[in-house]
């Protein structure tokens, strides 16, 4: 086994060693602590199926962002379907066979890199040109765009400029998840790419990008609307009754 | 009036080019000893606060879902940047929503994230936005949240909810917990705890009061309306304001309950133990004492034997209420079978109507099955429009859909006026302003930023005032009608603008018997 191919299947391990420990870490963490209060923003669901809708609502379409700003929505809902294509495409690289689905998916996702960079290219000019938005933008937020920016554009490059071993990248990937390594092509832009990959699943757990589970858990959207109908109360609190 | 400028209305509101520090130097009073120990709260900062806030940060983020979320959650993507009404009217960039929420998240990152220690030992917390706690801090913590007044349209507006309300709660809650509170909440709740209500009115003057709206009312009408208190085996304990006792144009509003009421034959009472419906520990995020100010209320109705709750014009009130009572004092319905606290309460209680229901519901459903005798008339001489309350419009709920708190009040004022018009739709509803004076900033140390919040409400007036000559701004909250009344006259509208919703029901209302035994009076309303 090359330094190379060692190299890349350790960093792939830690990698994914710590994205799935951290998220999990995080979603007990979000799931554990008690939501004392009802605190829905209204008008709002009073059944569960309800707040199912509006939940699927928020996490598909952006509903919340498209009613506070139509710039921002068009770049960042562009961005996250394209990501969402991108990353279903990118499902073939460890099936084999592939899923019909996911054949089906390719064509879309192919392009799909492409919108996701000016999604992102949208929310980054925002940040930088609306002087609001500059205000609440730290440091860490240009790294977070930068990132994403590198591996659509690595990405980008591996497929229409210089062309990766694909055959061999897939079987280096079905190698590793059965700890069989297989050689990494050694392409540039491959390199690079792979190396933010493993950047952003680390980060993933310490970062703002925890807004994905995030979401799931607010109170003010996942709470259904029935304080009158039910009591609700936490463990700590109910610990004041006695 | 004062030494800063009423901000200009415009025609088609702007998003205003940043003044950094425009509002730094306001902050409230500072709450006296006894202020913050009348309530459980260390008189003074105390010693080691800095350790001791980030101890109280810690206890909250275990506590408070909605806190660890929110101040995980935010990608700072600027969709709330502008939807703060204290924004609007004062350009400080802090009153940005997320800004508002960076105050206190910095110190966050700084302390409870990998990210924030990682950086900070590099000397470079700044990359992540981390901050150390420190004086500077605590008093941009002090200012800015107390200019948020906890409306919650931000979290209408962001992707994932958040909630600036929640946070600059919390951030209140850890300032009252190292003896740093503000002095108009905290001392407002230490006079309900021991009294009974906010101003403090004691059981004689009260009764007096309610003696002389009883006069008031017959005399208009003739008919012997009663407004009783205390009073053993009622039906129906009312909870309101206590500004509903003084204030105008509160008062108006408690005559037109008294009225409904009379008209529906309903037996009812207020309760000199539980005057008040406003609870401020929302306000300054303390659970332990919005429980206690719960629990005067369901001692009064266990002591009194009422078998309804029905609470008064009042926002937060409210909000508390309808999403808070059942879990801090079992005033609710559904409560397990091993809850004994509950229990106690909800087997009294008459399950078949709301509880607690809210007295635009009440009146709603009578003219809904037609048991009002209304004559809309007599507020011909209106033109109606209505303010939601940001606390109703979204915190709370009433009627039995979504949204009835939108619908139900507006459905009571229609059924009593012939001139209604609703202002622009971005600004009512669940997107409607506040009106600058919630929160726990209805004091007088804090007008600039009270004039300057009401800025987004006030150009959504004057554009129906001037197209369809609007005369009158309905309103079901306390704190709005008695802001307003302070705030209009800035902005050139008169004061008596402000009225109470259930004032124009009791213009409205024709009481059984009225008129009967004084054909004058008559003759003059029909002139
Ligand atoms: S809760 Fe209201 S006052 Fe506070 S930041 Fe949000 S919009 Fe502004
Ligand atoms: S809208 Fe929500 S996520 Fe966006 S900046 Fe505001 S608080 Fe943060």
């Amino acid at each position: 086994m090359s330094f190379l191919t060692g190299f890349y299947a350790l960093l792939f391990y830690t990698a994914t060693v710590l994205f799935v420990v951290g998220i999990g870490y995080k979603i007990r963490q979000y799931a554990t602590t008690p939501a004392p209060l009802k605190i829905p923003t209204t008008p709002a669901p009073i059944t569960t199926s309800g707040v199912v809708v509006r939940m699927a609502r928020e996490v598909v379409l952006f509903e919340s962002l498209f009613r506070s700003n139509r710039w921002i929505w068009v770049f960042g809902w562009m961005f996250h379907v394209a990501l969402a294509l991108v990353l279903v495409r990118h499902v073939r690289y460890f099936q084999d066979p592939v899923w019909e689905l996911i054949v089906l998916a390719q064509p879309f996702g192919k392009y799909a890199g492409f919108a996701m960079i000016a999604g992102l290219g949208g929310l980054w000019a925002r940040r930088i040109f609306v002087e609001r938005i500059r205000y609440i933008t730290n440091p860490s937020d240009h790294l977070i765009l930068a990132l994403l920016v590198a591996i659509g554009v690595s990405g980008l490059g591996m497929k229409y400029v210089a062309h990766t071993d694909i055959v061999a990248l897939k079987s280096f990937m079905l190698g590793l998840m059965t700890f069989s390594f297989k050689p990494l092509p050694t392409d540039g832009f491959l390199l690079i790419h792979l190396l933010l990959v493993a950047v952003l699943m680390i980060i993933f757990p310490i970062s703002k990008l925890l807004h994905a589970p995030g979401v799931f858990f607010s109170p003010t959207r996942n709470q259904a609307d029935n304080p009158r109908e039910k009591r609700h109360v936490a463990p700590w609190a109910a610990e004041l009754d006695k | 009036m004062a030494d800063f400028q009423t901000p200009q209305m415009k025609e088609f509101p702007i998003i205003p080019d940043l003044q950094n520090d425009a509002t730094s130097h306001l902050s409230p009073f500072i709450a006296k000893p006894n202020h913050n120990e009348d309530i459980g709260f260390p008189g003074e900062l105390v010693d080691n606060w800095e350790e001791k806030a980030i101890d109280k940060m810690g206890d909250l983020l275990g506590k408070y879902r909605s806190l660890r979320v929110y101040l995980d959650s935010c990608v700072k993507c600027g969709a709330c940047t502008d939807k703060c009404h204290y924004f609007q009217g004062t350009y400080d960039p802090k009153n940005m929503p997320v800004a508002r929420q960076d105050l206190l998240r910095s110190v966050y990152r700084r302390y409870f994230t990998f990210a924030g220690k990682f950086f900070a030992k590099l000397g470079m917390p700044g990359i992540v936005g981390a901050r150390e706690m420190n004086r500077e801090v605590l008093d941009e913590w002090y200012s800015y949240f107390h200019q948020c007044s906890q409306c919650r349209r931000c979290s209408v507006f962001c992707p994932y909810g958040i909630d600036t309300a929640e946070i600059s709660m919390a951030a209140r809650e850890i300032m009252d917990s190292i003896g740093h509170g503000q002095k108009y909440c905290n001392e407002i709740l230490g006079k309900l705890q021991k009294i009974g209500n906010n101003l403090g009115l004691p059981e004689k003057a009260l009764k007096a009061t309610l003696a002389e709206f009883e006069e008031e009312i017959e005399d208009e009408t003739g008919v012997e309306v009663r407004i009783p208190i205390d009073e053993q085996g009622a039906d129906v304990l009312l909870i309101t304001p206590s500004a509903d006792f003084f204030a105008e144009p509160h008062i108006d509003g408690l005559m037109g309950y008294a009225k409904v009421f009379h008209a529906a034959g309903v037996k009812w009472t207020l309760s000199t133990y539980a005057s008040e419906a406003a609870n401020f520990s929302m306000f300054i995020g303390s659970y332990s004492n919005m429980k206690v100010v719960a629990e005067r209320i369901r001692k009064a109705a266990i002591d009194l034997g009422v078998k309804r709750i029905i609470v008064g014009e009042c926002g937060h009130a409210w909000r508390v209420a309808y999403s808070f009572w059942n879990t801090t004092a079992g005033i609710g319905s559904g409560a397990d079978e091993n809850d004994v606290y509950a229990q106690q309460l909800q087997k009294q209680l008459d399950h078949s109507y709301p509880i607690p229901q809210h007295i635009c519901e009440f009146t709603n459903d009578l003219i809904e099955k037609g048991e009002l005798n209304l004559d809309k008339s007599r507020n011909d001489h209106r033109v109606v429009t209505f303010h939601d309350s940001c606390n109703v419009a979204r915190g709370s709920r009433m009627g039995t859909t979504p949204g009835g708190q939108f619908d139900i009040p507006r459905e009571v004022i229609k059924a009593c006026c012939n001139n209604y018009v609703d202002m622009e739709p971005e600004t009512i509803r669940e997107k409607t302003y506040c009106c600058g004076g919630g929160g726990g900033l209805l004091t007088d140390d804090l007008m600039e930023i009270r004039v300057k919040g009401a800025l987004p409400r006030m150009e959504a007036l004057k554009s129906v005032v001037d197209e369809h000559k609007v005369t009158n701004l309905a309103a079901i909250c306390a704190i709005c009608k008695a802001q307003f009344a302070k705030v209009l006259p800035y902005y050139g509208f008169p004061m008596d603008m402000i009225t109470s919703t259930h004032q124009l029901v009791k213009d409205a209302i024709i009481l059984p018997g009225e008129g009967e035994g004084n054909d004058d009076d008559q003759e003059e309303n029909e002139d």
